[in-house]
């Protein structure tokens, strides 16, 4: 990122606690336009966390973020909303809503206070249902698909909100390798046309390929970020993760993550051999 | 793709609004002594009526009647929101124990109020603060997160509920209103004796509450999906919540001070009208409002119009409904915790 490009979503010195434990401990990062970022990290990293303090959901002990140069605690619910979009792991639905009317609910910071959706909003959400590749979907009751179908389908009402930054929370976890593919692609689409993404993920190997550019959380604090290459170097994975991995790449170069077997020496895992 | 437009919305309230007119038409003409259709529309348009139809239309069943209007859009509006608020199919002003609340709010000014100089038109207020403060207790026992599982909802409502009918029944006898008629109003819930002097009240709660909920329609959508959903998508879930709550309890007390705990009315027509029209806040309020008049008016015409010229009160009837139906949900909702 050039130092001229004001930073689309910032995080400085952001401190979370919850109850009296520290979860996350000074954690500084900056996403241009045109960045993704794929963090990792073990669980109980305090990634998700990350992402609702990014958000604004988690409250801040100490720091600030900032969207688009602007401190979050300015911005109104809905001008942040305009900005800021996030993709869950998954949500706990209730009410039988169609696909297409939880998509809508996208264009919400959109409309008008007491408004309905125009003709423009209609048009915006099943042009995301049809990136996604959900639009078969569109009738159906929200309570009745799949969870891989649901990941989708709120991958597609994110890209509804038209943000330009999105935040996404293991957005493959529940898809099949297709899905894979074509959700990340769909990121990279997005980060082409000038957003910034910022992308969890246990699967190294996938983050690396679709995301310029790699961080570590591990207790709190980015112990590394920068090429995916470096972040996801064996040395690092087999401090912050406790394997011995290697790295791999495919004949076109793209990177190959495989985790071979607990670090050895680590007093914290058990010898294999008498599990 | 069929978003929700002002169009759906109108036409939703043209034919909800138009059952309610043919059961408000309908509830007129039945009872111990029938009038012919035509003679309840003459009387209603003040064309000259046989003086005894007027009487019993103009006179004896339209202040009940209007009244079963108010009541029963009140209690199914409100039925909506607490639904919207705890994320909960089951949730109901009277399972909770909100009406309970209301109704303990009501009596307390009732049996001691003559004291402080306070009359009948003091109690919508007190009901509506007793509403409120259960509705607050229900937050507080929910806890920092703010979503009771159903099973912890139900049995703080059953609690709560028992506690209310037994400090209402303690405060009557200490009162000396021990003789059934206006105890029985409060427990079972009545429209027999519509009080004049509260109906303003009522309909003037109901305006506020339904004017709240329909403004905040479209962020109730967003928040069915979860607090950090709706903070997402631009809700400020907290101003909602207690604008939304607040609404609720004004709509709670207005309804419990006029015709006592009349239960379940929130439950089942939200729930049948979401199997017709679908869970969008900007049809489902209005609909819920003008299909809940009309369904508490058909009970009350129901428990009126007994064989032998007896009466029930109307909250015996939508109790007897509203039971079996709760269970089907209870089940059903069950069904759907165990399959997520």
């Amino acid at each position: 990122m050039s130092d001229a490009v004001a930073p689309l979503l910032s995080l400085e010195d952001v401190h979370v606690t919850v109850g009296s434990a520290p979860i996350l401990r000074g954690v500084s990062l900056a996403l241009g336009p045109g960045e993704a970022l794929a963090l990792a990290g073990p669980n109980g990293a305090g990634k998700t966390t990350l992402l609702r303090a990014a958000t604004g959901v988690a409250p801040l002990a100490r720091g600030r973020v900032c969207l688009g140069g602007t401190p979050l605690d300015q911005l109104a619910p809905r001008a942040r909303a305009r900005c800021l979009a996030v993709v869950p792991q998954d949500i706990a639905l209730v009410f039988p809503f169609t696909v297409a009317e939880l998509v809508l609910m996208g264009r919400a910071p959109h409309l008008p206070r007491l408004g309905f959706e125009t003709r423009d909003d209609v048009a915006a959400a099943r042009a995301a249902m049809e990136r996604v590749g959900v639009e078969h979907l569109a009738d159906r009751s929200v309570l009745e698909i799949s969870g891989g179908e649901r990941q989708l389908v709120l991958f597609a009402r994110a890209l509804a909100q038209a943000a330009q930054v999105l935040l996404l929370d293991e957005p493959t976890a529940h898809l099949d390798l297709q899905h894979r593919l074509r959700l990340l692609d769909q990121v990279q689409q997005f980060v082409a046309a000038g957003g910034s993404a910022l992308v969890v993920s246990h699967d190294l190997g996938l983050a690396a390929r679709s995301c310029g550019r790699a961080a570590l959380l591990a207790e709190g604090r980015l112990v590394a970020e920068g090429d995916p290459a470096e972040v996801f170097a064996p040395s690092r994975l087999r401090e912050v993760f406790r394997v011995e991995a290697e790295l791999l790449s495919t004949a076109d170069g793209a990177p190959v993550i495989v985790a071979r077997r607990p670090a050895v020496g680590d007093p914290d895992v058990p010898d294999p051999a008498i599990r | 793709m069929n978003a929700m437009t002002p169009r759906r919305v109108a036409l939703g309230v043209l034919a909800f609004g138009g059952l309610l007119v043919v059961v408000v038409v309908f509830a007129l003409a039945s009872g111990p002594s029938a009038v012919a259709l035509g003679d309840v529309v003459s009387a209603l348009r003040g064309e000259p009526v046989a003086a005894h139809v007027e009487d019993i239309v103009m006179r004896v069943r339209l202040p009940r009647v209007m009244l079963g209007v108010a009541v029963g859009a009140a209690l199914a509006v409100a039925g909506v929101l607490f639904q919207a608020l705890l994320r909960n199919p089951l949730a109901d002003p009277f399972v909770l124990g909100v009406s309970g609340g209301a109704a303990l709010g009501g009596m307390l000014v009732l049996s001691l109020g003559a004291g402080f100089g306070l009359g009948y038109a003091a109690v919508p207020p007190a009901a509506f603060a007793g509403a409120l403060l259960a509705t607050l207790l229900l937050y507080a026992v929910a806890g920092a997160r703010g979503r009771l599982s159903p099973t912890q909802l139900l049995l703080t409502g059953v609690v709560f509920n028992a506690f209310a009918s037994a400090a209402i029944v303690f405060l009557a006898s200490m009162a000396g209103f021990t003789e059934g008629a206006s105890l029985f109003l409060w427990l079972i819930g009545s429209l027999a004796v519509p009080r004049p002097e509260i109906i303003g009240w009522v309909f003037g709660f109901l305006g506020v509450g339904l004017l709240v909920a329909m403004l905040a329609a479209r962020s109730l959508d967003l928040l069915t999906l979860g607090e950090e959903s709706a903070a997402q998508l631009g809700v400020d879930v907290q101003r909602l919540q207690r604008v939304v709550l607040l609404a609720t309890s004004v709509m709670v007390g207005a309804a419990v001070s006029a015709a006592g705990l009349i239960g379940f009315v929130g439950l089942i027509v939200p729930h049948l009208l979401r199997l017709v029209i679908g869970p969008d806040h900007r049809l489902l309020v209005p609909s819920a409002a003008l299909a809940g008049a009309a369904f508490l008016v058909l009970c009350d015409t129901l428990a009126r119009s007994l064989p032998g010229g007896r009466e029930l009160p109307v909250g015996a009837v939508t109790a007897v409904a509203g039971g079996p139906f709760f269970l089907w949900l209870l089940r059903r909702a069950q069904g759907l915790g165990s399959r997520a």
